[in-house]
């Protein structure tokens, strides 16, 4: 995979897909984002690493538009985050938990989303196929495993072809298979143009898929750039513990 | 049009559900008993009327914030899509309440048409009292989905929804009838009928005693509600107030929903 890295054309610069600024938010007296400053570019994969509590999930729910964020601006393809809810033709969402109505099926999960998006593009089931889904459409979701609702959940975010892909700690439910599967589907959208945002616990099976990350302390971004230059700072190669030496650093 | 779509989902969903498969049966089996049983006629009505007013708030509130706590991952997943908010709630509202509106007028009503009771002097209090029921569900429904937006936590959500159906079915009258006995000596008729307004289940039992022209069966609220208002305006007022009942919750929770960090 890092192959593809490097063999991708570097001379043309990266446009900005996500971009924050000052972004505060508050819930009651605990103040989460203290003035978050990111910018996330196109077709890379960007890890949103933190501690628990630093920040992660707000971020990517006030990009998502289910978090409002107290002040601040904040755009998604250009477009300013704002009531308007069109800037999300362009997401695709993987919650951590795939929690679906019970008595409903999957292939119904996929029609209420597909009649709520009305995408006309032809729609991408390979994960569907890949992680061996197809036979499981048809039964409640209350009967289904939860591996089985996890992979659920991630074919469902690739399926309408998003140029953005929010995947919350993606890998957690996912068995070693499916999880391997999903790395190259998220691997090939990279090298499609499209871009990832992922938040993740488990750093080293996420380690040759990242290209940039930004780390979150405390409501602040302490890190942001690319994995080399990660690196390069830390002195460590692996990214589990080049974010270990960040944490260390952050407390200090 | 987004609405209709959720609309239609959850309507698949619940139609499946055997919550809301066992309310209806519930009310069909007890309904078809009273018929049977209660000596028919307008006592079982007011049999019929009592157990409706306690059992519809409860399965509305109390299966309504619990469906809606299960839901919650499902609507942020929904509330990620591009769709408005405000569409978003009412198919979700609708959703809920038609389904248990539908099971109460389909488990109430069924036995009065098969039974043949649905004609002649009862039908005008029995329209009533589906009316009613509707109402308090549509009611009931909005304040479940209140409580779930207003505490993240659900068991504490569970037991306020629990606390207000107590307190709507249960406490109220009591605290009534405490006023009631301790300033007896005063002129109450005013004050009580007030109070009466306040309260969604004291307003769906006044509208359906109003049908009756036996004063009997009336009780104090309800006498008190037929001198003043006499039986027309009576029931002009406590059925507005009961849609107000139904808007008020409706309109704050929505007002919720929109601002709401999910």
């Amino acid at each position: 995979m890092s192959a593809a890295l490097s063999l991708r054309p570097s001379a043309s610069l990266p446009p900005t897909v996500v971009a924050a600024a000052g972004l505060r938010k508050r819930f009651g007296r605990n103040e989460v984002l203290k003035g978050v400053d990111v910018v996330i570019k196109g077709g890379r994969v960007t890890a949103v690493l933190g501690p628990n509590g630093a920040g992660k999930s707000t971020l990517i729910k006030c990009i998502l538009g289910l978090v409002r964020a107290d002040s601040g601006s904040l755009t998604v393809n250009g477009a300013l985050v704002d009531d308007d809810p069109s800037h999300r033709a362009d997401l695709g969402y993987m919650p951590q938990l795939a929690r679906f109505p019970e008595n409903l099926t999957g292939r119904d999960v996929v029609h209420l989303l597909r009649d709520l998006r009305g995408d006309a593009l032809p729609e991408d089931d390979e994960l569907f196929h890949a992680l061996g889904l197809v036979p499981e459409l048809d039964k409640p979701v209350r009967t289904l495993s939860g591996g089985t609702r996890q992979k659920l959940n991630a074919a469902v975010a690739f399926m309408f072809r998003p140029s953005i892909l929010i995947l919350d700690e993606p890998t957690a439910g996912l068995d070693p298979v499916a999880s391997g599967i999903f790395k190259e589907k998220i691997a090939r959208a990279r090298d499609e143009g499209r871009s990832i945002l992922l938040s993740s616990h488990v750093l080293s099976e996420l380690d040759d898929l990242v290209d940039d990350v930004v780390f979150l302390l405390d409501g602040r971004v302490e890190f942001q750039g690319s994995l080399r230059r990660l690196r390069e700072v830390t002195g460590q190669h692996r990214l589990e513990r080049a974010i270990a030496r960040l944490m260390q650093r952050g407390i200090r | 049009m987004n609405a209709a779509k959720v609309l239609r989902y959850e309507l698949q969903d619940l139609r499946r559900s055997r919550w809301v498969f066992g309310y209806g049966l519930l009310l069909l089996t007890l309904t078809d008993a009273l018929l049977r049983f209660g000596g028919g006629g307008p006592r079982a009505l007011v049999s019929l009327l009592n157990v409706a007013l306690v059992l519809v708030p409860l399965v509305s509130v109390v299966f309504g914030t619990m469906y809606l706590y299960a839901a919650r991952d499902f609507i942020e997943l929904l509330l990620a899509q591009p769709v408005r908010r405000l569409e978003l709630y009412a198919g979700l509202y609708a959703g809920l309440a038609l389904p248990l509106a539908l099971a109460f007028v389909l488990g109430v009503g069924l036995p009065f048409v098969w039974g043949g009771q649905g004609d002649g002097s009862l039908a005008r209090p029995l329209a009533m009292l589906l009316a009613a029921g509707v109402l308090l569900t549509l009611a009931f429904t909005a304040i479940a989905f209140l409580v779930s937006l207003v505490f993240e936590d659900r068991t504490r959500g569970f037991g306020v929804a629990l606390l207000l159906w107590l307190a709507a079915t249960a406490l109220y009258d009591a605290g009534l009838m405490f006023v009631t006995m301790t300033w007896s000596d005063y002129p109450l008729e005013l004050p009580l009928l007030g109070l009466t307004l306040l309260n969604p289940v004291d307003l769906g039992r006044v509208l359906l005693l109003l049908q009756f022209d036996n004063a009997a069966l009336l009780g104090y609220t309800g006498t008190v509600f037929e001198r003043f208002f006499g039986s027309a305006l009576g029931i002009a007022v406590s059925a507005g107030a009961l849609l107000l009942w139904c808007a008020i919750p409706l309109w704050l929770a929505g007002r919720r929903f929109v601002r709401k960090d999910f």
